[in-house]
């Protein structure tokens, strides 16, 4: 396995303690936890979002390159769905990711249905379809990394697995996916899972068998229904209760 | 599109250069000695003046993310206005060079104590808002100096520069104002890039390699010692600087960074016209050009603030 990403003793002080984090080339990676345990932080801290101690190293590379030389090497869409500037879809699309060429236009804009869009400013779209316009940017340039921060709020099942599709495609191309998310139901579909909390990385494992992590219970507080849903974990006290 | 504003501004710049025939056919020295003291400065200053406004009200909109910002708003307009005033009536300065200086270095104190307000990690509203309340105390102050200055006429007599004006100014006095304008500009130019990138928000830019804060704060430095150079030596103009980068975005399908060349041409097209307006308009006297600008510009500024409500409601 390719490490692709290599993020070491990165920390912001008062929010994330010094985490360390590996990604290999085809994978597809959870980030999970709590509000304010830290996704965020951690998510912004790796892509350069915010001034962190530590280093972060894409296929060996220091993030200092500029412009679409980085745009290779780094997809980011943060929490934000804003794009304060009526610049049309298509051109926005393109917004820091270097010359794209109308092939891989026409791909990005057939994958998220964005064509009958293409001339529309981004300011008279709903949110979904901004979150579409803006998931297209962070692949346009084929990134070895993507970085996704709650990517599949706002969406429609169709486009939750649309996207879900995107990210499968960008790791099977080599590439590889952190993601942060809300839903665990999604879990199935990733390789890994990385638990946040507390502004730490508390545990990492295969998708599969986060759950049965034993902080798991205790950070989220719920526990697996017998619908093969979630419930809401009982606290501690009232369950050792007879 | 580029290459009809540019011809634009061209023939409106030699519009602008033209003499009267009548004084060509009677007194050729004459005619070029007008030429190079008068009407030269005064084409140079309007255009430069007017590209100014046009190019840092476009980078300032920008970075502050918001299309009703102009160069005024950071202070630096009303801390050049009030060293001037200063200067011209409290300490009787009379060279125009040393003037335009004085204007810049006023400028300049009013964006440090700016920077000073904001503190280190002051957002763009912060920012905002303490260059409007640092504004509206310069005003003051300025109406004070003019209210209490040693001669009774002072009010009057700052009127018209206050307005803004072009007539009489020497080579010279364009130079103080244009150079350090110009030089301020070029390195607004060079950030185009960065500031169209700012569209997508501090993070994502930050994660494509711009620094913005950083970026915020060294646009706002360059406005202003643009922005103040030339309200030392022509008084403050508003409006160009809101109306040109609007017009431009049209121009380049709305992209922020992408306005600031075409909203310099703009600018200067916009303050060539209103300049030869004051000066063809048959009044009895000339009128300031401030005067002008805002009362073509005001409406604009209205639409502007009605179509944000309309999509705040919407």
């Amino acid at each position: 396995m390719t490490a692709l990403l290599n993020a070491s003793g990165v920390s912001i002080p008062g929010r994330l303690q010094a985490s360390s984090l590996t990604l290999n080339a085809g994978e597809m990676v959870a980030l999970i936890g709590p509000n304010g345990g830290g996704k965020t932080s951690l998510l912004r801290a790796i892509a350069g979002a915010e001034e962190a101690s530590g280093s972060v190293r894409i296929a060996g590379e220091r993030l200092t390159a500029v412009g679409s030389r980085r745009s290779r090497l780094l997809g980011f869409m943060s929490s934000s769905r804003e794009i304060g500037w009526e610049i049309p879809v298509a051109d926005a699309i393109a917004l820091g990711t270097g010359p794209i060429s109308a092939e891989r236009l026409g791909e990005l804009f057939e994958r998220f249905e964005l064509g009958p869009l293409a001339d529309r400013p981004v300011t008279r779209l709903s949110t979904g379809e901004r979150s579409r316009v803006l998931m297209a940017r962070a692949v346009a340039g084929a990134p070895l990394v993507l970085l996704l921060d709650e990517p599949l709020s706002n969406l429609d099942p169709y486009w939750v697995l649309q996207f879900l599709g995107a990210m499968r495609e960008r790791a099977e191309e080599g590439g590889c996916v952190l993601c942060a998310l809300h839903d665990l139901s999604l879990l199935p579909r990733f390789d890994r899972a990385v638990l946040v909390s507390d502004g730490a990385i508390q545990a990492d494992a295969a998708a599969s068998l986060i759950q049965d992590h034993p902080r798991f219970g205790a950070i989220f507080r719920v526990q697996p229904d017998e619908r093969g849903g979630w419930e809401v974990r009982p606290p501690e006290g009232r369950r050792s209760s007879p | 599109m580029r290459a009809a504003l540019i011809l634009c501004l061209m023939t409106l710049a030699a519009l602008h250069l033209l003499l009267p025939v009548d004084i060509l056919q009677a007194d050729p020295s004459l005619a070029s000695l007008l030429l190079v003291e008068l009407r030269l400065p005064r084409t140079l200053l309007v255009i430069g003046y007017g590209a100014t406004l046009g190019l840092t009200g476009a980078a300032l909109q920008t970075v502050f993310a918001n299309p009703l910002a102009s160069p005024d708003i950071s202070g630096a307009s009303s801390g050049a206005v009030l060293a001037a005033v200063l200067g011209t009536y409290w300490l009787a300065i009379t060279d125009p060079i040393l003037l335009a200086l004085l204007g810049t270095t006023g400028a300049l104190m009013t964006l440090a104590l700016l920077l000073l307000i904001a503190g280190r990690n002051g957002d763009q509203t912060t920012l905002l808002l303490g260059g409007v309340a640092l504004s509206l105390a310069l005003g003051a102050a300025t109406s004070l100096a003019l209210a209490l200055a040693p001669s009774p006429f002072a009010f009057y007599d700052a009127f018209d520069w206050l307005m803004g004006g072009f007539a009489d100014r020497s080579l010279g006095q364009a130079a103080a104002a244009l150079i350090p304008a110009l030089i301020a500009s070029a390195w607004l130019l060079g950030r185009s890039n960065a500031l169209d990138l700012l569209a997508l928000g501090d993070d994502v830019a930050s994660s494509l390699g711009v620094r913005p804060k950083r970026l915020a704060t060294e646009t706002i430095v360059a406005s202003s010692i643009a922005v103040g150079a030339c309200v030392s030596v022509c008084g403050a103009i508003g409006f160009v600087g809101l109306a040109a980068p609007v017009i431009a975005r049209r121009v380049v399908r709305g992209h922020p960074g992408r306005a600031l060349a075409p909203a310099a041409a703009l600018g200067a097209l916009l303050l060539l016209l209103a300049d030869m307006a004051v000066r063809l308009l048959p009044l009895n006297r000339t009128l300031p050009i401030g005067v002008l600008t805002a009362l073509f510009g005001s409406p604009l500024f209205f639409w502007m603030v009605i179509r944000a409500r309309r999509s705040v409601t919407s």
